[in-house]
């Protein structure tokens, strides 16, 4: 192009005003293939970076149809939510018919070493003994029975728990899917600078510091605290510590 | 501390719903009523005498933030005891809980133990 626009200024400094216009055309069409070429290598490259988001555009034409990945891991991790919810309520279930189970059981053993205690002390009339020899055969058979059924318990409470591998695979699909849209986004911020670049387009300065923020947003479990360092409390001794002296 | 007394739980997580629930029938107190939000809690606290709300923070509707904002801004609520059960632990969280008027602040996983002096060390003070 350099030397075109060299032999462009001979043309015209010679009068040649025929060629000059011949050469300015050979300059216009050498950046015209230059930008369709560059054009067309971003449509491709925006192409396969929106192809990378899991974003079937083809299910817009069907809603009905699952859209995209993107659903799908909001699914999964519905799933995970339900999962532990329903394993939290077994658990706490069969803790709740544990618990009346041993506080009879107690109260019946702390009744009986009463009686027992009236026996060894010899303060124990022969119709009351008679009594207590079939209470204790009673409890007897009582506790051998109801530990059948707190064992059986017990063990599934463990079982409950076994949504921890189920939601770890299905967490792992969707930190697998969250790490590839990461990556894609990537790939399309820099596309997006390319066609900045090569069109000219100034990104008007947008204000971060605009939306000021008057409310307290939630935002959920700290999960880093570490990584956070002092704006978030590291456990409930801290709370203590933040609110006395606050003076509470 | 009267063990009678009327309490509202409120988080939109069931099971956390249970967990304080049960924790607070080890504790003797077995007049609790649950809500999942703040929306659904107002109503509830209007209609029937409370005498102590245990609220979590980030719940969709309104958050437990702006219910402990409505309940001090309510002149027929505005006395009753609060305690925040969140898993927010901003310190600037905390702090704005505080000059919102919260009245005792546990932070998620928290224990039987920190719940039952977290509650005696509330209507201690009331007491005063």
């Amino acid at each position: 192009m350099r030397n075109t626009t060299s032999e462009l200024v001979d043309k015209i400094e010679q009068g040649a005003l025929a060629d000059a216009v011949n050469l300015l055309q050979t300059i216009n069409d050498a950046r015209n293939r230059d930008l369709y070429q560059q054009v067309g290598q971003l449509t491709r490259a925006l192409h396969d970076a929106i192809r990378d988001f899991h974003v079937d555009t083809r299910a817009a034409v069907d809603q009905d149809k699952t859209l995209s990945e993107m659903a799908d891991a909001t699914d999964r991790l519905n799933y995970v939510i339900n999962l532990t919810q329903n394993a939290a309520n077994r658990t706490m279930d069969k803790v709740e018919e544990c618990l009346p189970i041993v506080s009879e059981l107690g109260k019946e053993a702390a009744l009986l070493r009463n009686e027992w205690g009236r026996l060894i002390r010899r303060e124990m009339k022969p119709q009351e003994f008679r009594d207590l020899y079939r209470r204790i055969d009673t409890f007897l058979v009582e506790t051998e029975r109801q530990t059948d059924v707190l064992s059986g318990n017990f063990s599934e409470i463990t079982l409950a728990q076994d949504y921890q591998d189920l939601t770890g695979q299905v967490v792992k699909k969707v930190i697998t899917l969250v790490h590839e849209v990461e990556d894609s986004l990537v790939h399309l911020v820099k596309m997006a600078s390319q066609v900045d670049r090569i069109t000219g387009i100034q990104p008007k300065d947008t204000d971060k510091n605009t939306e000021i923020i008057d409310k307290q947003i939630p935002e959920g479990p700290v999960v880093n605290a570490e990584k956070r360092g002092v704006d978030v409390v590291s456990g409930q001794d801290e709370v203590d510590d933040l609110l006395s002296s606050l003076g509470f | 501390m009267n063990k009678d007394m009327k309490i509202l739980i409120v988080d939109d997580f069931a099971t956390m719903r249970r967990i304080i629930k049960n924790l607070l029938r080890d504790l003797g107190f077995n007049n609790t009523h649950e809500a999942d939000d703040g929306l659904t809690a107002i109503p509830m606290l209007n209609a029937g005498n409370y005498d102590f709300l245990v609220t979590d923070w980030n719940m969709p509707g309104m958050t437990g933030f702006d219910l402990l904002k409505h309940v001090r801004a309510d002149p027929d609520l505005k006395d009753l005891p609060i305690l925040m059960v969140t898993a927010e632990s901003k310190r600037e969280q905390i702090v704005a809980a505080a000059q919102a008027g919260v009245n005792g602040y546990i932070v998620k996983p928290f224990t039987a133990a920190v719940l039952k002096e977290k509650i005696e060390k509330i209507f201690e003070r009331i007491q005063k």
